[in-house]
């Protein structure tokens, strides 16, 4: 039977087609209409697929469509070819379920903007190209996909390309992408030309056999891979274009930079975990840049004020744990958490969208506070998203979050040492996630008198987003919850197809948790996380709320551990330094000496030669017609001469 | 005879019937009304390739006339390319061509039939017959501008090296007869065969028999050194008409070529029948072209110079289908054809309209036609790329498939040339891109094309794009066009 996967994507891609031919002739309900409508269409159908695909028995539950062949030409035939199985169907779920959502919050959000129909138009084509990445079923489209992705996000980022630092996000953010995109593509050619094939299916069953365990050939491909992760994902040392990327509007901060485009990474590495199971060293390059990734981006959000730019960090810091996660085997522990930071990121750019919104475009959060009273929905909602992300039982950040630090300490390829930065991590992430909150929505009310009156409460079509998103938070997590708690973990169960029993979890955790031996330690580690999680959000408010000045103090002591940590470890200053300066100058010396001298010259002196050359044949090509049927004969004879004397 | 299937000619016969229809229009037609004789024009067209559609699969006259799905193929693209033709006339109808306007597209129509009988000519004489019918239309067509010095002096060139080639071709062909003793392209292939079972070899009367042909056909694909003539009619004639000589004749040429050598000699392809192969100088020539066409190109100042010199290069790389001598290089050389067809009669098409609105064929007065007329500009970028071959563009496709047989057949120097060439290739045609949209200079006209074009464009662009993005069905009938040729 035919499942029709093309489907999903096609909605997207009809919805800016409609909306970007007809620019500018459609009105706004219309544009809204059938951009919110493709999407929802696509999720809609994911669901319906996703049913199907449980109605299968787990072992079966991989389906392949080739939808049509492009160039078929003898042994290598370019397809256009879907894979969905339980790996696909929860990316694709969560990416067009976000998606959907954070369309509708758009209607809201973008309403006066007179570029909205060029908005929606780039959000359709975004969700289209995620949602062929994730729907591939070969690195090539999926390539097709993650170029579409970097694109959108180009135009996304610049959408006020009026404003000078926009157009700038937009050109870093394309430009870094590029670096990580070279590695993927040299990353590929490795696997094509090893395995003569890009379809997952064949790239993973023949892998085994042309690739030596941990041999550098199989290294150096994964780790090419990965370094095209960092850039999608914003790891180490290619992160540096997220932050900058706040200048888009805030539900593309969301849609893009938060729920969907930077998940793109972590979802090649667990599609292509086979081949990173087989280069061990590179998972230990993954999680020890992951863990990194994860601290040093926690520490720079602790002193930043802009509201974005904190969760702009805080993004980079959860992508870092989900890398630890596929560095140290546990790939289903990567997309959980993949998953259900969706949902409260999501929620958390949503909120600030809504913030900044009603403060008529105020990102400072030193000119917030006190919009608890002001704002309920968006308060309850952001408190909520807060509670989840610093790891609270009962919330869905606190199962991922759980799964992975416990992942990273028992896995054969974790380490006692991941585990401990990653929950001092957890630590400062619910420190500046509470810092945030309450510098926002408690205390006094430090915004100027003109915006206190604008303080508004959202519209519905912004709130009810919200309140969708504040309830997948919470219980977002309990598809996963762990043996050791009374639960199933059925979301590790449904990707076991895919990803296979490789992660140390699965059946043997269960059978230990049974017999109590590893059992006390899971549960002693998740005790220590919370009470520190505990101290530091209690921290927070004692520094925030109750003691404001103590706050200053400190931050007065530490000047010069703040100066650094709030100009962000200077990195983007250092690449300015080391990379885009000397780059500058070289393609100067390229542009002066290399290609006006050399080239040029070189150019020029060839033209002069063909220049001659053809001076030496116009006489020949002189529109006589006398010489036309000349060397006409002249090449009837010459062939001739040629079959005579060979 | 149970073979004579007459309905078979229903195309060609109507197709000619209404040529005389539209002559006789013009006599009774008012002179103001110049539209309706474009419009009739092109509903003829549009009737044939739907009795085409109807009437095909079968022979007529013995096996002089094939209806097979190459002839089918070919006629579809013919049709194609005198559609595409009429429509990008309608301005130069109006303003340039005072009288006659009926025989102007009439004989764009009497060419088709030519190259309709062309294309479906199993047998030498027919096969002659029918490229003679396709060029006196066009000789007469390239000076159809009667006052202008350029239009008559190239239309006399057209005519006496066509004479000269077609003599040299009608030699070969009689050698071919004498050596056989038939005209018949499949007999010829069985005679030849006879001939040298029993003799263990065959005279040397073959060399000359084939360089006679390649020289006569290579007239028609302007394929180097034969080609001297084609920039010089290229830059003369009606820039439709050029079109039509650069799609619809090299296309008429191409599958003449390929019945007597790919079919009638094809076991004189490769170097096994030694000396007597004409595999290696056919790849001699296309890579002469591809050289000569592309670097001479790159100096070009006139649109329509440049794209003369990128169509020899263009003949080039489909002529390396063609040395494969394969099924696969037989689809992939129809194919290359179907997809050049909307590049280059787009193309031209744009050259069209933009003459007849500034009057200049320069490249340089493209300068900053992006600003006043976007829409157009772009139509013409995706032209010109997919005649470089970027992808997912039709021109991709084709060279891809046409290299890929190139590859399978041992003519991997020849592939790796045509890489080269179409590397420099990519900086003329990127030049006229560059012109439109990297220049300062902002054009005050704003150009509007007439609706007939428009449609015109539109097909081009469609065809290029759809059929770069879902080639299998048009590479489904290649194939079938392709298994023509029992190989």
């Amino acid at each position: 039977m035919s499942y029709y996967l093309l489907l999903i994507p096609l909605f997207p891609l009809l919805g800016f087609l409609i909306n970007g031919l007809l620019l500018g002739k459609l009105n706004k309900k219309i544009v809204s209409i059938v951009a919110c409508g493709a999407v929802g269409l696509s999720f809609l159908w994911g669901l319906k697929l996703f049913f199907n695909l449980l109605a299968l028995p787990a072992d079966s539950r991989i389906i392949e469509e080739i939808a049509f062949t492009w160039i078929p030409s003898g042994e290598f035939n370019v397809n256009v070819g879907f894979l969905f199985d339980p790996l696909s169907a929860v990316m694709v779920l969560v990416v067009s379920g976000v998606g959907f959502l954070i369309h509708l919050y758009s209607i809201g959000y973008m309403h006066d903007d007179s570029g909205y129909g060029r908005y929606f138009t780039y959000l359709n084509l975004f969700i289209f190209s995620m949602l062929t990445l994730v729907l591939a079923n070969n690195y090539l489209l999926m390539f097709v996909g993650w170029e579409g992705v970097g694109l959108c996000s180009y135009l996304l980022i610049g959408f006020w390309f009026e404003k000078q630092t926009a157009a700038d996000a937009g050109k870093k953010a394309f430009i870094v992408n590029r670096i990580g995109d070279f590695g993927f593509l040299l990353g590929l050619f490795i696997i094509f030309w090893s395995t003569g094939s890009l379809n997952f299916i064949t790239v993973f069953d023949k892998a085994p056999q042309v690739f030596a365990m941990g041999a550098g050939l199989i290294t150096a491909a994964t780790l090419l891979l990965f370094l095209g992760a960092t850039g999608k994902s914003a790891q180490i040392p290619l992160y540096v274009w997220l932050p900058d990327a706040m200048e888009g509007p805030t539900p593309v901060s969301a849609l893009i930079h938060a729920a969907t485009m930077v998940t793109a990474g972590v979802y090649m590495i667990a599609r292509s975990h086979v081949l990173f199971l087989m280069a061990p060293t590179t998972l230990m390059v993954v999680a020890i840049v992951g863990v990194a990734t994860a601290l040093f981006a926690a520490t720079i959000a602790l002193t930043q004020n802009d509201i974005k730019r904190v969760l702009a960090y805080s993004t980079i810091s959860q992508l870092g744990y989900m890398f630890v996660a596929c560095g140290v085997a546990a790939f289903s522990a990567g997309i959980f958490h993949l998953m259900t930071h969706a949902f409260f990121k999501a929620l958390l750019f949503l909120g600030a969208g809504s913030v900044i919104h009603s403060l008529s475009g105020q990102q400072d959060m030193r000119f917030m506070g006190g919009l608890k009273r002001h704002m309920p929905t968006t308060f309850w909602t952001f408190l909520v998203a807060t509670l989840a992300i610093a790891g609270i039982p009962g919330l869905s950040g606190f199962f991922s979050k759980d799964e992975i630090l416990w992942k990273s300490f028992s896995s054969d390829y974790g380490s006692i040492w991941i585990w401990a930065i990653g929950l001092f991590t957890a630590m400062l992430t619910a420190f500046y996630m509470f810092r945030l909150l309450f510098l926002t929505f408690y205390g006094g009310e430090r915004m100027d008198h003109h915006a206190k009156e604008h303080l508004h409460e959202s519209p519905k079509i912004m709130t009810v987003p919200l309140t969708i998103l504040g309830v997948l938070a919470i219980v977002g997590g309990y598809i996963g919850i762990p043996h050791i708690l009374g639960g199933g973990n059925n979301f590790e169960k449904f990707l076991e197809p895919v990803m296979g029993n490789v992660q140390h979890g699965g059946e043997e955790a269960m059978v230990m948790a049974s017999s109590g031996q590893n059992g006390g330690t899971e549960l002693m580690l998740m005790g220590i996380s919370v009470v520190l999680i505990l101290a530091s959000i209690y921290l927070a408010y004692v520094l925030y709320v109750k003691n404001i000045a103590l706050a200053g103090k400190i931050r007065q002591s530490l000047s010069g551990l703040h100066k650094i940590l709030y100009g962000k470890y200077y990195v983007d200053e250092l690449y300015g330094a080391v990379i885009i300066r000397p780059l500058i100058g070289l393609s100067l010396f390229l542009w002066k000496i290399v290609d006006v001298i050399l080239i040029d010259g070189l150019l020029n002196g060839l033209a002069t030669i063909i220049g001659d050359i053809s001076k030496i044949m116009r006489p020949v090509q002189s529109g006589l017609l006398r010489r036309y049927t000349t060397v006409f004969l002249l090449g009837v004879v010459l062939i001739l001469g040629y079959f005579v004397f060979r | 005879m149970p073979g004579i299937k007459i309905e078979l000619l229903i195309p060609e016969m109507f197709l000619f019937a209404w040529a005389l229809f539209l002559f006789l229009y013009d006599l009774g037609a008012k002179r103001k009304n110049s539209q309706s004789l474009g419009y009739l024009a092109m509903f003829g067209v549009a009737v044939t390739a739907v009795l085409l559609s109807l009437f095909h699969g079968g022979m007529v006259f013995g096996t002089m006339f094939q209806s097979d799905q190459l002839a089918l193929f070919f006629k579809v693209i013919f049709l194609g390319a005198a559609f595409m033709a009429v429509g990008a006339s309608f301005d130069i109808a109006s303003e340039k061509i005072h009288n006659h306007r009926g025989e102007y597209y009439g004989l764009i129509l009497l060419s088709t039939v030519g190259m309709m009988f062309l294309s479906s000519a199993s047998e030498l004489l027919m096969l002659y017959i029918g490229l003679e019918l396709t060029t006196i239309p066009l000789y007469v067509l390239v000076a159809y501008f009667k006052d202008d010095r350029l239009s008559v002096e190239s239309g006399m060139k057209y005519l006496i090296v066509g004479a000269f080639s077609s003599a040299i071709l009608l030699y070969g062909l009689s050698i071919l007869y004498g050596l056989t003793g038939t005209t018949d392209i499949v007999l010829m292939k069985i005679n030849l065969s006879l001939v040298f079972l029993a003799n263990g070899k065959i005279g040397p009367g073959l060399i000359l028999a084939i360089v006679m042909v390649i020289a006569g056909i290579g007239f028609k694909l302007a394929l180097v050194p034969f080609h001297m003539w084609a920039p010089d009619v290229y830059q003369g004639a009606p820039t439709p008409i050029t079109g039509f000589l650069s799609v619809g004749s090299k296309a008429a040429g191409v599958v003449a070529f390929a019945r007597i050598f790919v079919n009638g000699l094809i076991g004189f392809a490769t170097d096994v029948m030694a000396p007597l192969d004409w595999g290696i100088i056919v790849a001699v020539l296309a890579s002469a072209a591809m050289i000569l066409g592309n670097i001479t190109a790159l100096r070009q100042k006139n649109i329509k110079r440049m794209l003369a010199y990128s169509s020899i290069a263009q003949i080039g790389y489909l002529m390396i289908g063609m040395v494969a001598a394969t099924d696969r290089g037989i689809s992939a050389v129809s194919y290359y054809m179907f997809i050049y067809l909307f590049a280059n009669m787009g193309a031209f098409t744009i050259a069209t309209i933009f003459n007849d609105k500034t009057g200049s064929d320069g490249i340089i007065s493209y300068a900053g036609l992006s600003k006043s007329s976007p829409g157009f500009a772009a139509c013409m970028t995706v032209f010109l790329l997919s005649l470089a071959g970027i992808p997912p563009l039709g021109g991709f496709v084709a060279k891809y498939l046409v290299f890929a047989s190139g590859i399978q057949a041992g003519y991997t120097w020849l592939v790796i040339l045509a890489l080269l060439t179409a590397v420099v290739s990519l900086y003329y045609y990127a030049n006229v891109i560059k012109m439109m949209y990297f220049s300062s200079e902002s054009p005050s006209y704003k150009i509007k094309p007439p609706i007939p074009a428009q449609i015109v464009l539109f097909i081009g662009v469609a065809g290029v794009v759809i059929f770069g993005l879902f080639p299998q069905p048009i590479l489904n009938l290649a194939a079938e066009a392709a298994k023509v040729f029992a190989f």
